[in-house]
């Protein structure tokens, strides 16, 4: 008998609806990853069991991890599903989407709230103006590193699924917190820095981390965040004792 | 009292996020469509970094050195131009990057650190570790961000262009766009329309680009009589990860930064690299090219890997040659390196640190695209062009770092020329005129076609089989009788197409009706790409034929341009400007000579 790969995906056809679950069977073969797998079912969607079924939808682009939009729950955990290969996964292959995210349909979840939570901390530089002015600020390049790594967020959400805290938006969360950061550290960044940690010191903010530090754990780049919100709680702490002092 | 000028863009990568970022920041509205939340655009896999000729290394460069390398490496087929004012512009796009923050690594004095890449002898190109692209797409996603908090930009992601909507007189007064939830078709009026979408590599089935790179928006323009040019132009990345669902890229900034290129001298050495001493390697880049060794530009070294692996010198016998680190340290590796060490170490499941990495050329860039005059703007009035999907800049090849400063020239380019056109057309002339419920209707009429539809072919199937027909044909090698056999494979998947069958049939957020849109626009843009090859009896850049191995200016160095037709796509040529820098021929074996000024 040859070889196959079994895949089980958590299935919802509308926002409204209830999940359930279907069971696929695909042929086996080297270098699969869970994208290639779905590819492969949604050419010819029939269960493992011969029922003719709709194609999965999921979200897809970059395929490299690196634009982080294929995002979901791979057996319980949260990742990127391109850089899932199939020969490092125990089967049946469970495939959910992420849960804390309104779920459109099957594994597509929406993730604008992320964006709406950089809109809030204002994760920018605040620029004159995009005309010829010269070169930025010099930088010791131990602090552009330092900065690198938190510039790496692709806003996947994987920190977000892991945090315990996160839930219908009473916590902004380590994502917009290690922007924060990032902002923070830069020269020019650092001349609006007051806006930023006011934006995190709301009810919702920086204090209702509870310390698990799953987010660290499941961030597919590595990023330091457990330190972000180490660093950014100080400055948070600072402000209050001190900010009134500049009002 | 007019309306307020409104300009849409089409694409949310460099280029589009460039453009609405100054459109936004001369106080005008932008509608920015984008399939994906802009930030997972596929600007984020380029890697290497971003060229811009500052010389703060002594070593002599100067916009003009960059302006002249980039013409002799797109073997002086670009309009020279605009590719003189990009290299112009350059260094001020890199320190524009600088000040929104982009993480660029720093000298020792703190000043921008700068890289070679390939097809030049200077340092020249920028970095963010080996995550350039991602860094500059994030730098302008943030400040466009800020415009669309201050309310100047409103972002609509999730929806895809589907076509333009062109009034009687053929002037773009917007366009009609899909939801891809929901598959609601709805007209976007528009002063002036950018379209920033990307390439479109997914033509070649496997390639190094994202899955959004389908040029339908090009495509859906290309019908609606828009001017396709260079199609035939298509580079392929002489050093890419072979996959199951695509071909990941190897950075050249790998061979910038020290990697060598060989293979085993014996066929069939079956021993691990690390034991194959060094005179029984065949470094053969540097043999053949001693002046520019590994960094030779892309369709030469291209050409060479393709070559190599065809005379069965290839790693263990098959389509595959080492692309060496081994030698370099691993602390300078993971700063300089890190992000495409951890992309081969995540695929391949090897550690390019201690074992060579075997790499193989992807279809990778298309140097193609609408034809735009030197202000972006295209042939149809109201409608500009910016980044991949333009054809300006890099004539037959582009070189390495070049890309991402061309989309943010294009786009800084195609804003004020969007303004400048919408503030004197007649604004909101089409309202009342009916096109937009035309072109609406036209638009719900295909999709309903296709639903109705029903057959035994499968859209999946057939986008798989023109992804190798193309691959097998029109990449690195092309003979005008296996080209011919393509355009005829490629008619008959034409024919298939409409016996296919959506096989959904829950059309919410559906991937199989908008995958069945690309599909039909992508089969034509595949026979411009493949009767353009044909029709060019030269070798130059990228274009490589056998039968005609050599550059033919007297014939060829011209443009190609394609327009659409119900019978297929109708070819003429356009000269090329080269009034700044005399034609010479390319050689990479000898340091380029002294520039000859036109």
């Amino acid at each position: 008998m040859s070889k196959t790969v079994e895949i089980h995906i958590k299935r919802r056809p509308a926002p409204d609806a209830p999940q359930h679950w279907e069971e696929f069977e695909i042929p086996y073969r080297p270098n699969l990853n869970v994208i290639s797998c779905l590819m492969e079912i949604r050419k010819n969607p029939i269960t493992r069991h011969g029922k003719q079924t709709t194609p999965p939808s999921w979200d897809m682009n970059c395929l490299e991890q690196v634009c982080g939009i294929c995002t979901m729950v791979i057996n319980g955990r949260v990742r990127q599903s391109c850089s899932a290969l199939v020969d490092n996964l125990d089967q049946p292959i469970k495939l959910e989407p992420m849960s804390k995210f309104p779920n459109v349909r099957d594994l597509v979840v929406d993730r604008s709230q992320m964006f709406d939570h950089l809109k809030r901390v204002h994760a920018w530089v605040e620029l004159d103006g995009t005309y010829d002015l010269g070169p930025g600020p010099r930088m010791d390049n131990d602090d552009v590193l330092e900065r690198y790594a938190y510039s790496r967020c692709m806003t996947c959400g994987c920190c977000l699924e892991a945090c315990p805290q996160y839930d219908e938006d009473h916590y902004i969360g380590p994502q917009a917190i290690a922007q924060v950061r990032l902002f923070n550290m830069h020269p020019s960044g650092a001349m609006n820095r007051d806006e930023r940690i006011e934006a995190i010191m709301d009810k919702d903010g920086i204090t209702n981390c509870g310390n698990a530090q799953n987010c660290v754990k499941v961030c597919p780049m590595n990023i330091p965040l457990t330190k972000a919100i180490y660093e950014e709680n100080r400055e948070t702490v600072l402000y209050g004792l001190l900010g009134w002092l500049k009002k | 009292m007019a309306s307020q000028i409104k300009i849409a863009v089409v694409g949310g990568g460099l280029a589009g996020l460039a453009a609405a970022m100054k459109i936004a920041e001369a106080g005008h509205a932008v509608d920015l469509f984008s399939v994906v939340p802009v930030k997972r655009s596929h600007s984020v896999c380029a890697q290497g970094g971003i060229n811009g000729a500052v010389n703060t290394k002594g070593e002599g460069d100067s916009t003009w050195e960059h302006f002249d390398d980039t013409v002799y490496g797109g073997d002086f087929l670009a309009n020279q131009p605009p590719a003189r004012a990009m290299c112009e512009m350059a260094p001020a796009i890199i320190y524009l990057f600088d000040r929104m923050g982009v993480p660029f690594s720093r000298t020792k004095e703190g000043l921008l650190d700068f890289r070679r890449f390939g097809g030049t002898k200077h340092h020249r190109t920028a970095f963010a570790g080996a995550s350039t692209g991602q860094q500059l797409l994030y730098a302008l996603d943030e400040q466009v961000r800020r415009f669309e908090v201050a309310g100047k930009v409103q972002k609509y992601e999730g929806w895809e262009m589907m076509s333009l909507a062109l009034d009687d007189h053929q002037v773009c007064r917007g366009l009609v766009a899909m939801n891809l939830r929901s598959l609601e078709l709805k007209a976007f009026p528009a002063d002036a329309v950018i379209i920033a979408s990307g390439g479109p590599g997914l033509i070649f089935g496997k390639s190094t680009n994202s899955m959004v790179c389908t040029g339908s928006a090009v495509a859906a323009c290309y019908q609606q009589g828009a001017k396709y040019a260079n199609g035939e132009f298509i580079q392929v990345h002489p050093t890419s990860i072979p996959g199951d669902d695509k071909l990941r890229l190897m950075s050249e900034s790998a061979r910038g930064e020290g990697g060598r290129v060989w293979v085993p001298r014996a066929k069939g050495d079956k021993r691990p690299p690390s034991s194959i001493p060094e005179k029984e390697r065949l470094y053969f880049l540097e043999e053949k090219y001693p002046a520019y060794g590994n960094l030779v530009p892309r369709d030469i070294a291209t050409r060479e890997i393709f070559q190599v692996c065809l005379d069965g010198l290839g790693v263990s016998g098959e389509n595959q040659v080492y692309l060496d680190l081994t030698h370099i340290p691993a602390e300078t590796l993971d700063q300089k390196l890190g992000a495409i060490l951890e992309i081969y170490e995540m695929f391949v499941g090897d550690d390019p640190r201690q074992v060579p990495m075997r790499i193989f050329p992807g279809v990778h860039y298309s140097m193609g695209g609408l034809w735009v005059d030197f202000d972006q703007r295209t042939n149809i009035p109201g409608l500009l062009a910016a980044g991949e999907c333009d054809y300006s800049i890099h004539g037959a090849n582009r070189l390495g770092a070049n890309s991402l400063v061309s989309c943010v020239y294009g786009g800084f380019v195609a804003a004020p020329a969007a303004i400048e056109w919408a503030k004197n057309v007649n604004r909101n002339g089409a309202n009342g005129s009916g096109i937009y419920e035309q072109e609406t209707k036209r638009q719900q009429e295909i999709n309903d076609g296709l639903i109705k539809q029903s057959g035994n072919e499968n859209q999946y199937k057939l986008h798989e089989e023109m992804g190798k027909v193309m691959t097998d044909n029109v990449t690195v090698v092309r003979y005008n009788d296996r080209l011919q056999a393509t355009d005829a494979k490629l008619l008959e998947l034409m024919d298939r197409y409409r016996r296919i069958s959506i096989n959904d049939s829950n059309l919410w957020a559906t991937m199989a009706l908008p995958h069945a849109r690309h599909l039909d626009n992508m089969l034509e843009l595949a026979r411009v790409i493949t009767l353009g090859a044909l029709n060019r009896n030269e070798s130059r850049g990228a274009h490589y034929k056998p039968e005609f191995p050599n550059r033919d200016d007297e014939n060829f160095l011209k443009t190609t341009i394609a327009e659409y037709s119900g019978e297929g796509p109708v070819f003429s040529y356009d000269a090329v400007d080269v009034s700044l820098i005399k034609p010479r021929r390319r050689d990479y074996s000898h340091e380029k000579k002294e520039t000859a000024k036109a």
